[in-house]
């Protein structure tokens, strides 16, 4: 049963994949969704063993590689984390199958579609199931191989092969953090398996390691790494860029890749790695200082977008920041909680942007929509469900979730803890107000398309209609329900799958915070959703004036152009790159010094030398003698008194010779 | 230097007359020729000095065949030289150098 949780969706990848054609779309479709369909209650069953029976499995298949002291074995673990990661994945993974049969149902490639959707849901697994940091390390590329395959899946379009492009080459920017993370553990730990390295962290505390000549702490050092290749997975400020371009593919890719999978990832290593973290401290600082600035930039960025995606992606980076300043604040299973709720509104929120986009022709700028709550007044509730789940309304899902996250930072007491909590509650105001937002653009204003998208757009199928009414049944309810289950106080639901160490655990302290702190991010919320509201409802004339103001304008570009973060790079990282990469490696290097001095130049110099030397073969009979004369006279010096060293002096004088001709 | 030794010496001035023959000569084939019959000269020369001062009768032998194998590569080289002749109408070895570079 586990090991078929596994590679079901690898069975039903490779028969779409390689035999869609014979199947046809209808049963490639047909056989993709049942084998998620199946992987998802299976991880139901196994859910219920592992998780609530609390029965921890193992598997140990074979090894993969050994090589003296390094062991490498193809072994998946089930602990309460992983359970709870394969149904996030495989819940939304199957809604987002069913729901691509229907919202892709005119594009002519979809079993290559739903193998790449399966190939993606199967990489996943194995990254969540792994039992050593390798074999994650093989799902952690397979994600970014198949999110670039789903981005690129319109391969025709050059923007969405350049968003590809940039989502593969920023996760390897990453990749290569986690990648030196990992051979750093395995320098420190001589293991590379998690039992093996959770078991010894506590014996590193004092170690230290020398990296750029910088002496780190070992356990400080290693978190670090692991910690950038999370920032590329999850999108944290630095490598957050190729996310909200990452907007190119399919809809329901953005579901998946935002919602369940791929982003996910770089939370749940910080969460899986939880018991190397607590001894880092200061890797722990930094996740949570740059988690809490994610959350906060992104939530501003998302203010002013116009793409109905990019205002969603954009509310995904901001609450992966969320979740990972949780991580850095020890609060694993907070951290967890909220990306578990999180996978299930964002899922919902993008795949009812899907219903609307699918509505109005494939329009996707807000600007061009409004007016629709009286065509599309399903996807409408939908998506107000999903925005007030993710705005942390009272008793909806994100609220759960959200609301702890921020008493435990201010719970935890320290600079950086308190950083988080201020930006997080700022952010949690931006997040209210774009949600709503986006609900007045497309759907309050008075009706901004053209007459002909508005005359034909309607709701969708049956598909579409009974994937989102699903998401939504977890979006308003799960928070309640498995509050207590995940980060009630004193539950034993994580047994030994995460670690918090006794002095940085800050629940209990949250439990004593005064109310007016407690439900201060909630009056936030509540003041930002209004505030848009009444903005977009009643001062829509105005927000133009606004937004012309001098200070207005600087604000708007600001942060419409994303803080600047893409231009900065550009210009100043990835040009000096490209520059580099042409100017020295491939002038100076490759036509430079391979060339002229390599392979080229000896050969040159060769023919050269050759044409020369042709004038050795005069035809003269006299000049052949002289060098006959000459080289027997040399040669019976040679052999009369054989001098050792005479050999290099002798080739020394030939090549002279040879040379000077 | 006594007698005898006085006498080595001269295939060695024999071989150089040789090399100044073959060597600097640049117009007559035949002069070649004859330089290298004396090469052969001295070399049996020497043969036969060595046979002497070794008391030993093989030196003298090898100085026979030495005659001979001359004989036959001086009537075979002026054969060549005739053939040569008639082919190009000159024995110039300067102008013997179609095979250049």
């Amino acid at each position: 049963m586990y090991l078929n949780i596994v590679f079901l969706p690898l069975l039903g990848s490779i028969v779409s994949g390689f035999f869609g054609r014979f199947l046809g779309v209808y049963g490639s479709c047909l056989i993709t969704v049942f084998c998620v369909g199946l992987t998802f209650s299976l991880s139901c069953l196994s859910f219920y063993e592992v998780g609530l029976a609390g029965s921890s499995t193992y598997l140990s298949l074979m090894t993969w590689l050994e090589s003296d002291s390094f062991h490498v074995e193809w072994a998946f673990c089930f602990d309460s984390l992983t359970v709870v990661m394969l149904i996030v994945v495989t819940f939304i993974s199957t809604l987002v199958h069913i729901y691509s049969i229907e919202y892709m149902a005119e594009d002519p490639h979809l079993p290559r579609f739903v193998s790449y959707l399966s190939l993606f849901t199967f990489f996943m697994l194995i990254l969540v199931t792994a039992d050593n940091f390798v074999q994650m390390f093989v799902g952690w590329e397979g994600v970014g191989l198949c999110s670039y395959l789903l981005i690129n899946f319109w391969f025709t379009r050059i923007q969405a092969n350049k968003a590809a492009i940039k989502a593969m080459i920023v996760n390897r920017i990453g990749d290569f953090g986690l990648a030196l993370g990992i051979f750093t553990i395995f320098m420190c730990f001589g293991a590379v398996d998690y039992a093996t390295v959770f078991a010894f962290a506590p014996q590193l505390t004092s170690c230290t390691l020398s990296f750029l000549n910088i002496k780190l702490g070992a356990l400080d050092l290693i978190g670090v790494l692991l910690f950038i290749g999370a920032v590329g997975k999850s999108a944290q400020l630095g490598l957050h860029t190729w996310l909200p371009d990452a907007m190119e593919g399919p809809t329901p890719v953005s579901a998946l890749i935002h919602a369940a999978t791929m982003v996910t990832a770089g939370v749940f290593l910080l969460a899986r790695c939880s018991p190397l973290l607590e001894y880092g401290s200061g890797a722990l600082m930094l996740i949570s200082v740059v988690g809490g600035m994610t959350a906060f930039f992104a939530a501003t960025t998302a203010l002013v977008q116009n793409d109905l995606k990019r205002v969603i992606a954009y509310s995904t980076c901001s609450q992966l920041g969320y979740m990972v300043f949780a991580c850095g604040l020890s609060n694993y299973s907070v951290a967890v909680f909220h990306l578990a709720n999180h996978a299930f509104f964002k899922a919902l929120l993008f795949l009812s942007a899907g219903s609307v986009i699918h509505a109005v022709g494939d329009e996707q700028d807000m600007r061009k929509m409004g007016g629709l709550r009286r065509l599309l007044p399903f996807t409408y509730a939908m998506i107000v469900v999903g925005s007030l789940a993710l705005m942390g309304m009272p008793f909806l899902t994100g609220f759960y979730s959200k609301d702890v996250i921020l008493e435990t930072a201010y719970a935890a007491y320290s600079v950086p803890s308190h950083f988080s909590y201020w930006l997080g509650s700022a952010a949690a105001f931006c997040t209210a107000f774009y949600s709503i937002r986006l609900i007045a653009l497309c759907f309050l204003v008075e009706p901004n398309g053209s007459r002909k998208l508005l005359l034909s757009a309607s709701e969708g199928g049956k598909a579409m209609g009974f994937v989102l009414g699903l998401l939504a049944i977890p979006s308003i309810f799960i928070g309640y329900f498995s509050r207590d289950l995940f980060i009630g106080l004193g539950t034993d639901f994580w047994g030994g799958s995460l670690f918090c160490l006794p002095s940085n655990l800050s629940l209990i302290d949250a439990e004593f915070m005064s109310t007016f702190l407690k439900i201060l991010p909630l009056c936030f919320s509540i003041a930002g959703g209004g505030l848009s509201f009444i903005v977009y409802r009643y001062y829509t004339h105005n927000i133009y004036f606004w937004k012309t103001s001098i200070v207005g304008r600087k604000v708007y570009t600001f942060l419409s152009r994303k803080w600047f973060f893409d231009k900065i790079y550009n210009e100043f990282v990835s040009q000096n790159i490209l520059d580099f990469g042409y100017h020295f490696t491939y002038k100076s290097i490759d036509r430079g010094l391979v060339e002229s001095l390599g392979p080229f130049g000896l050969s040159n110099l060769l023919i050269g030398q050759v044409q020369q030397s042709r004038v050795w073969h005069s035809g003269y009979l006299y000049h052949y003698l002289v060098v006959f004369v000459w080289g027997n006279l040399f040669f019976c010096l040679w052999f009369l008194f054989g001098f050792p060293s005479l050999r290099v002096g002798v080739l020394l004088l030939f090549c002279t010779l040879w040379l000077t001709l | 230097m006594d007698f005898i030794h006085f006498f080595f010496s001269y295939p060695f001035y024999y071989l150089l007359l040789v090399w100044g023959g073959v060597v600097l000569n640049r117009t007559n084939i035949v002069v070649v020729l004859m330089s290298l019959e004396l090469a052969l000269l001295s070399v049996s020369l020497n043969f036969i000095i060595f046979s002497v001062c070794l008391a030993d009768l093989i030196g003298q032998i090898f100085a026979i065949f030495i005659l001979i194998v001359a004989a036959c590569e001086s009537s075979i080289g002026l054969a060549i030289i005739l053939v040569y002749f008639r082919v190009r109408g000159s024995i110039r070895i300067d102008q013997a150098s179609l095979l250049k570079s």
